[in-house]
């Protein structure tokens, strides 16, 4: 296993499965009585989180605590970052206090990068500005898995702010290792500069691609990063955007029968997706958050199970 | 180390290289496997609350052999799962990272029932410490036993086994290589001299360095 987890990318193809299947162990931990492994008693495991979460942030919680971990949150809010503390003076302390891991969300893309020269034990990106989220795709490619069966040859569209979304790239990068083939669908003003270098197709014809999809991925519309909030600079208003890239019920009949309906979450009911399709039995919205404590599970095991590399 | 290391292909081809020695054939286990059904049986009245948990990887098929012996003397079904100790390990930081193995516990569960813990080789017995402390997470057994098909000594802990296939006197620079036609293709249990290390190198012996 990997030292750091910064991108999708350093994750071949035997180690991306290697922590699907590990996840799927850990996945029947949920049922017993005792939601709990001594596996990494007196390990330390910190939550940096300079940016908001509730699901990831949480969901790295449950998991280090169900292995034993010790868990220290720590919030950019309330803590000296709000005096002015650097991120490098940041990491140093909790580098003295002898953290193990630390998982880091960040507004600036390569902040975690920069913290594995700074530290000595690992680093899981948790998401870094709109750079990469690594463990949300392989909570992503956990849920297709399970639902579907399998990865290599399923098509995936992935729909929305695909400029801002972290999840996205990764999404991309993760699903091209594991053999899926992925479509990118979005306005033209919604993509980043340089997608046509990137492993998947792109559409702005959303009707079009969800007729041979396997999986739709609704991303959210990051209306704090439209810059500045001037998101009529993007695209003219949420009911348009809705029209042409939202998913409702009409577009959900679209679909081939065993087609599944995937979001990252927060979801802004009513813009990307209506709130008949979050909750239809199509959505795996639920199962992604219970697959991400197992893919999280598995994650810190691989990497502070071990003993000195 | 008395003999040279080998390599895999080397292992495998040379038969009468002083290097090895079987000391159970296909017959004897199956013998065995028949005896030690027949002794669960006796000693626990009839098996019926009895729940048969092997520990992977060789452990699961003898499990499973033992059910079906006890079925076929009585005519009763014993319910057989796999219980995975890798998490519970004490070793965990000895080495890299560990691949987890399954553990799929029968739908009856565990509690109040006699759990029999089924394992190819016991040797330090920490990989029974480990299934101890992973049944404790499981929920309560009445009581909890233990079968191996060869106790090879050497107990580094207060563990010992209430059914024993074969005890092997063995030294510590030797391994002893279980094979099961259900995991290797064919039943035998041989004694090899050399250290566990180059044991491994033959990829042979997972189980017995961990037992």
């Amino acid at each position: 296993m990997i030292r750091h987890l910064l991108s999708a990318a350093d994750l071949d193809a035997a180690t991306a499965t290697q922590v699907l299947d590990t996840a799927a162990e850990m996945a029947g931990l949920a049922d017993r009585e005792v939601k709990k492994l001594p596996t990494l008693r007196g390990r330390t495991v910190v939550n940096l989180f300079y940016e908001d979460s509730t699901r990831t942030r949480t969901s790295f919680e449950v998991a280090a605590k169900r292995l034993s971990a010790d868990v220290i949150n720590f919030s950019a809010k309330g803590s000296s970052v709000s005096k002015g503390e650097s991120l490098k003076d940041t990491a140093l302390t909790l580098q003295a206090m002898g953290a193990d891991a630390i998982v880091v969300r960040h507004q600036a893309s390569g902040a975690p990068h920069r913290l594995t020269r700074w530290i000595n034990g690992s680093v899981i990106n948790a998401g870094d500005g709109t750079h990469e989220h690594p463990t949300q795709a392989l909570l992503d490619a956990y849920t297709m898995r399970s639902r579907l069966g399998r990865l290599a040859g399923l098509q995936v569209a992935i729909v929305g702010d695909v400029l801002h979304s972290r999840v996205a790239r990764s999404n991309v990068l993760l699903l091209h290792t594991l053999g899926a083939k992925v479509t990118l669908v979005a306005p033209p003003t919604l993509l980043p500069v340089g997608v046509g270098s990137w492993p998947a197709d792109v559409s702005y014809d959303l009707d079009a691609t969800l007729t041979g999809a396997d999986v739709v991925m609704m991303l959210r519309v990051q209306r704090e990063r439209l810059s500045g909030g001037r998101q009529d600079s993007f695209f003219p208003s949420d009911r348009e955007y809705a029209r042409r890239y939202g998913l409702d019920a009409i577009r959900l009949r679209r679909l081939p029968e065993h087609a599944i309906v995937m979001h990252p979450g927060p979801m802004n009911r009513g813009v990307e997706i209506s709130a008949e399709v979050a909750d239809s039995t199509r959505s795996t919205i639920v199962e992604q958050v219970a697959a991400g404590v197992s893919v999280r599970m598995a994650v810190l095991y691989l990497m502070l199970g071990g003993g000195a590399r | 180390m008395a003999y040279p290391r080998m390599a895999a292909a080397d292992a495998r081809t040379v038969t009468s290289a002083p290097a090895s020695k079987t000391i159970l054939t296909a017959t004897d286990i199956s013998r065995t496997v028949d005896r030690i059904a027949h002794q669960i049986l006796e000693k626990t009245e009839g098996a019926t609350d009895a729940v048969l948990l092997g520990i992977p990887t060789r452990g699961f098929p003898l499990a499973r052999r033992l059910a079906a012996r006890i079925e076929a003397f009585e005519s009763r079904a014993v319910p057989v799962g796999v219980l995975d100790v890798t998490l519970y390990r004490d070793d965990l930081r000895l080495r890299g990272t560990r691949a987890i193995g399954r553990t799929d516990v029968p739908a009856g569960g565990i509690d109040g029932r006699l759990v029999i813990l089924v394992d190819d080789v016991l040797f330090s017995g920490r990989t029974v410490r480990a299934a101890l402390d992973a049944l404790g997470d499981l929920g309560r057994p009445r009581a909890v036993q233990l079968a191996v098909l060869v106790d090879r000594g050497h107990r580094e802990l207060p563990i010992r086994a209430d059914y024993v296939g074969k005890n092997i006197p063995t030294s510590l620079i030797e391994s002893v290589r279980v094979r099961l036609a259900e995991t290797d293709g064919t039943d035998e249990v041989q004694l090899w001299a050399g250290t566990d290390a180059s044991a491994r190198a033959t990829g042979a012996t997972a189980t017995e360095a961990s037992a």
